[in-house]
């Protein structure tokens, strides 16, 4: 349990002027669900992406999976899911799910297991043949997910997958991130839903790129006194 | 109220966005400024050489317009033809004088018919004027201006569909987070720029040889040379728009503004590809011309379709198209390192 699956050193980052990320340090331990919570505007974006790969940081290295990100032998291994649904109206879901099979070399029967299992997942298995330009926000949301878990990840960074979902759905995902954890996978969540963050094992809190707080949600609100994660937030944000 | 509201709104966006402000007013002043230049340019000074004409007729002939050349013999005329340093010659063949043309321009065998005929007015004043044996290299006297305008038109428009199509393609998978998710894969830069030149590649090999088929068998637009060199061309060409493409699109953050790259882009290759004469365009725009991939796609188009030429008249065209596709594709690899270092 005790390996780090990700340190986060000493990270900044800032675009011209505008610093979004402060001097961060993490360690997120193999098998656990940790979750990033703040607004938006906070840089959980800017944080996971820089896990991803897709961005570096000014200041400050990553480490992820035992290698320095950004890495294309590690960004192999790591499965991700961004804000924005990047889907492709114009294919089908399965054809969707092929494609981004693919990029991960999955083939033959092998990649037809997968696809049913993950569409089973997040119950899109009615919905297959669907061009996604006909699905709604949130089973869009869901294919996103499904294309993420395809290649069977060790580490899996979600940027918001629960929004515009419904709750009893978003339950079934959640059993199913359970599940996973189960196996062994890590899975990185970023969510500024205060009651979706209680799901998680532990939490960092992200408040102006900084991140202010490190602990399980219980130990959060232990420490601070409060009933709630959102109390908890408010006590150290400073308010 | 709504309306005003609306209307404000509008004009706040406008003023947003600094570029497409200035492209509303810069891009017609320009393109009004090329077809100025274009149309207003010298009058075209046919090239016309002289073969065995007895000195006392020289003498009494005035070309005013035309630039002259004198030759001993007409096989060098004739290699001076083919190369298009001269646009006619004149010969003078028991006395019945014959006027070769290079042919494949009517414009320019308008330009030499009328030269000649103006000088030979003071000779023949008395008898009816332009009684020549007129003998033409390529093309014949049936040939329309469409025929010589036909394979520009044909490179231009896969030209413009191929750019523009690849570009908002390309864009819109920026704009949508699709890019993102690519790199977020082990995906290699160069991967997703082959995967596009592939993808589209297939998809304008289609185009080209419907486009291709349709002009000469429908519209029977005039095709000397081999149909699968034009295809070649056609689909090099095709290449070239691409790749330009795409690595425009890198610098377009919406729809609109990839739609303005086609003032800044492609409207100016139609002037100085071939379409209009590039030797009557001012000397200080000329160069723009081989600077676009056009101009080599509708110079070997020209040499195929209209002169019937092959392989050794069109290589080096061909590969300057390849070159400048390369160029735009390793372009385009490091542009997108502004969304992945790696």
């Amino acid at each position: 349990m005790n390996n780090p699956v990700i340190t986060i050193k000493n990270v900044s980052k800032s675009f011209g002027k505008n610093q979004v990320l402060e001097n961060i340090s993490l360690e997120i331990h193999s098998g656990e669900i940790f979750g990033f919570l703040g607004p938006s505007g906070a840089g959980k974006t800017t944080l996971v992406k820089e896990l991803v790969g897709l961005d570096t940081p000014t200041k400050g290295e990553n480490f992820v999976l035992g290698g320095k990100m950004p890495s294309l032998g590690l960004m192999e291994r790591v499965g991700y899911m961004s804000q924005a649904d990047a889907l492709y109206g114009e294919l089908s879901a399965k054809e969707n799910l092929e494609f981004f099979a693919a990029l991960y070399g999955l083939k033959g029967p092998n990649r037809k297991k997968r696809m049913e299992m993950v569409m089973e997942m997040v119950q899109l298995s009615d919905d297959l043949n669907k061009l996604v330009s006909n699905y709604s926000g949130g089973m869009k949301r869901r294919l996103s997910l499904a294309a993420a878990l395809l290649h069977e990840p060790e580490l899996l960074i979600l940027d918001e997958p629960t929004v515009g979902i419904d709750p009893v759905l978003r339950k079934s995902i959640w059993d199913g991130f359970y599940d996973l954890k189960k196996k062994g996978t890590t899975i990185i969540v970023t969510t500024h839903v205060m009651d979706e963050a209680e799901k998680c094992d532990r939490l960092g809190m992200v408040r102006n790129g900084k991140l202010i707080a490190v602990g399980s949600p219980e130990e959060l609100k232990e420490n601070t006194n409060s009933g709630t994660i959102e109390d908890a937030f408010l006590v150290y944000g400073g308010a | 109220m709504r309306v005003r509201a609306l209307t404000i709104r509008i004009l706040r966006q406008f003023f947003r966005d600094k570029r497409t402000m200035a492209m509303m007013i810069v891009a017609p002043i320009l393109i009004l400024t090329m077809l100025n230049l274009v149309f207003n340019g010298k009058d075209y000074h046919p090239k016309i050489g002289l073969v065995k004409v007895p000195e006392l007729i020289i003498n009494q002939l005035d070309f005013k317009d035309a630039k002259i050349t004198k030759y001993e013999n007409s096989k060098l005329a004739n290699e001076d033809l083919k190369d298009r340093k001269l646009d006619g010659y004149l010969l003078f063949d028991k006395q019945v004088p014959g006027i070769t043309l290079e042919g494949s321009d009517p414009s320019k065998n308008k330009a030499v018919m009328t030269a000649v005929q103006k000088a030979f007015k003071p000779l023949m004043q008395k008898g009816n004027q332009g009684d020549f044996k007129v003998h033409y290299l390529h093309g014949s006297d049936s040939m329309t201006q469409f025929d010589y305008f036909g394979p520009v038109l044909l490179g231009y428009f896969a030209f413009f569909f191929v750019f523009l199509i690849a570009g908002v393609s390309f864009l819109r998978e920026r704009t949508s987070g699709t890019l993102e998710r690519l790199l977020s894969s082990p995906l290699r830069r160069w991967e997703i720029v082959a995967g596009y030149v592939l993808g589209f590649g297939v998809f304008t090999m289609i185009q080209a040889a419907i486009i291709t088929w349709y002009s000469i068998y429908v519209l029977d637009m005039m095709m000397k040379g081999s149909f699968l060199l034009v295809l070649l061309i056609n689909l090099l060409l095709s290449l070239s728009a691409l790749t330009l493409g795409i690595l425009l699109s890198a610098f377009a953050n919406n729809e609109m503004q990839m739609i303005q790259f086609i003032p800044l882009v492609i409207v100016p290759q139609i002037f100085f590809s071939g379409l209009f004469d590039l030797d009557t365009i001012s000397d200080w725009l000329s160069w723009i011309g081989p600077l676009t991939p056009l101009y080599y796609g509708a110079n070997a188009l020209r040499e195929v379709m209209v002169r019937g030429y092959g392989w050794s008249h069109i290589y080096i065209d061909l590969l300057v198209l390849l070159a400048l596709s390369v160029l735009f594709m390793v372009l385009n690899v490091a542009a997108l390192k502004k969304y992945r270092n790696i």
